[in-house]
């Protein structure tokens, strides 16, 4: 009886061997991709992008020759800080819910005279070799005023709580030839593509984390991409159509992760892969 | 007058609660609102809007299959399908399999692990008609050696050296990589062959690297 238990330890240890040789093979490359993190968090190139964007911001442009200055980003004109921590929420003189990104295309357009077509021809960089577009710039240096501010979306004015409501369904829609929804990858824990931990939107700490660190400097790209850019990549992935930049789909998603975020510190733009 | 016209809001406001409250027994309301009015059409009707065609991916990927609808709302719900809803959704994908013409069911491993490794084809920035990839180790671990996989779907290493490759075993991991809808309703693993994703001698070579001895993944 004895010699049977260990004969089947050592069978069992001899046929769990090679998974366990395995697993540690993962937790070095998993460890190896943490302290590379580490390593770039050291010096953020978004830095840069910051300073040109609030160049850009109190420079007067624009057939109006004003600056964004008076730009009213939710807490008032002029005032920048903290404002992406409470964004995407309703402003009254569009009577809709806005974005950080839909809200300096606004002003912008109000405050500079700027059309809205040219502003969103393209407003995301393509090449690496490519410089980052005043859009990319502009919304570093928004965002980055936010910095250690707790994430707190209003959703007491009806259409905040509808954005908030269809950017859920918009989340757990399936559609197209591969079937896949935004909850597909972002509703369980610990999975990932390839090696790349995905955020469980279900989980206040992981929507925290993903949340508070968009906008983000992309290593593999060599640029700078902001929130809607992310969504529009990941429906890229979906093998959706193209995500319109500024569009409804957009605006609500963001709402449904920073509602799921709440109490984040924004943390951004960060530096990832 | 300001009062007069909070007065009248005050008014218009409880007389638009009081209809939500007595029309619509369905949902919760916050933020006076009525959530069940933000329903599937609604939805849609935004999802539309918010979506541009390119030469590859077209708008008519936002309507939905039956089997789409069913498994959003189950995943939204995190209510499991009605069981009968499920066996006619898996009976259905089943029976809509398409086994190799030629009988053959294995091609060439080599090329099933180039397939494999592909992420490519299907997005809406892919010229018209680009080849895709399946992009297997976004999701499995295949051959051990590649360490860069992922863990949304099951680990495949030694898949063909667990299993064999009799008949049976040919059939159900043909009618698996080509909808694997047949075997769980809601899946997360697209359909390769169902789509279109795949052509024949794509899951063919897939199939190799799956099942024949000679891959890697058997070793």
């Amino acid at each position: 009886m004895k010699s049977r238990n260990w004969f089947a330890t050592i069978t069992a240890a001899c046929l769990s061997l090679p998974m366990a040789l395995n697993v540690v093979a993962q937790q070095d490359a998993q460890k190896e991709i943490e302290r590379y993190r580490q390593l770039l968090a050291d010096g953020n190139p978004a830095e840069l992008l910051e300073m040109r964007g609030e160049d850009l911001w109190k420079q007067k442009r624009g057939p109006k020759n004003a600056s964004l200055e008076a730009c009213d980003l939710g807490l008032g004109a002029g005032k920048i800080a903290n404002a992406n921590a409470v964004l995407p929420r309703y402003f009254a003189d569009v009577d809709r819910v806005m974005d950080l990104e839909s809200r300096i295309v606004h002003c912008q357009i109000t405050l500079q005279g700027f059309t809205r077509e040219e502003l969103t021809k393209r407003p995301h960089s393509l090449t690496v070799a490519e410089r980052q577009t005043d859009h990319e710039a502009l919304t570093a240096y928004a965002v980055g005023l936010s910095r250690g501010a707790a994430v707190n979306l209003p959703q007491a004015h009806p259409k905040e709580r509808e954005s908030f409501l269809r950017g859920e369904k918009m989340f757990f829609f399936k559609g197209g030839p591969y079937d896949f929804s935004c909850a597909t990858c972002h509703s369980v824990d610990g999975q990932r593509i390839r090696l790349q931990d995905l955020p469980n939107f279900q989980k206040p700490d992981n929507a925290q984390r993903a949340f508070t660190t968009w906008p983000a400097y992309r290593v593999s790209q060599g640029a700078m991409r902001t929130m809607q850019w992310r969504l529009y990549d990941c429906f890229r992935q979906q093998r959706f159509p193209e995500l319109a930049f500024l569009s409804q789909a957009s605006v609500d998603l963001i709402t449904y992760m920073g509602v799921k975020a709440k109490d984040g510190k924004m943390d951004s733009p960060a530096i990832k892969r | 007058m300001i009062k007069n016209s909070f007065f009248c809001g005050v008014i218009v406001a409880g007389v638009v609660s009081v209809l939500i409250a007595g029309c619509a027994n369905t949902g919760k309301s916050s933020a006076g609102v009525d959530d069940a009015a933000v329903n599937d059409t609604a939805v849609r009707a935004a999802l539309v809007g918010s979506f541009r065609e390119t030469a590859s991916a077209k708008l008519d990927r936002l309507n939905q299959t039956e089997l789409q609808v069913a498994c959003t709302d189950s995943s939204r719900t995190g209510k499991p399908l009605d069981e009968k809803v499920r066996d006619a959704l898996q009976g259905k994908a089943l029976a809509a399999v398409k086994y190799p013409a030629d009988g053959t069911y294995l091609g060439d491993w080599k090329r099933g692990e180039a397939i494999a490794q592909s992420g490519r084809g299907l997005q809406f920035s892919d010229a018209a008609g680009t080849a895709a990839g399946g992009n297997c180790y976004a999701c499995h671990q295949i051959d051990k050696k590649e360490i860069a996989h992922g863990n949304i779907g099951p680990t495949l290493a030694g898949y063909g050296k667990l299993r064999g490759n009799s008949e049976p075993i040919l059939k159900y991991t043909w009618a698996r990589i080509w909808n694997s809808h047949a075997f769980n309703a809601c899946a997360n693993m697209p359909r390769f062959g169902d789509a279109g994703i795949l052509t024949e001698a794509q899951i063919k070579d897939v199939m190799a690297l799956l099942l024949d001895p000679q891959s890697p993944v058997n070793q």
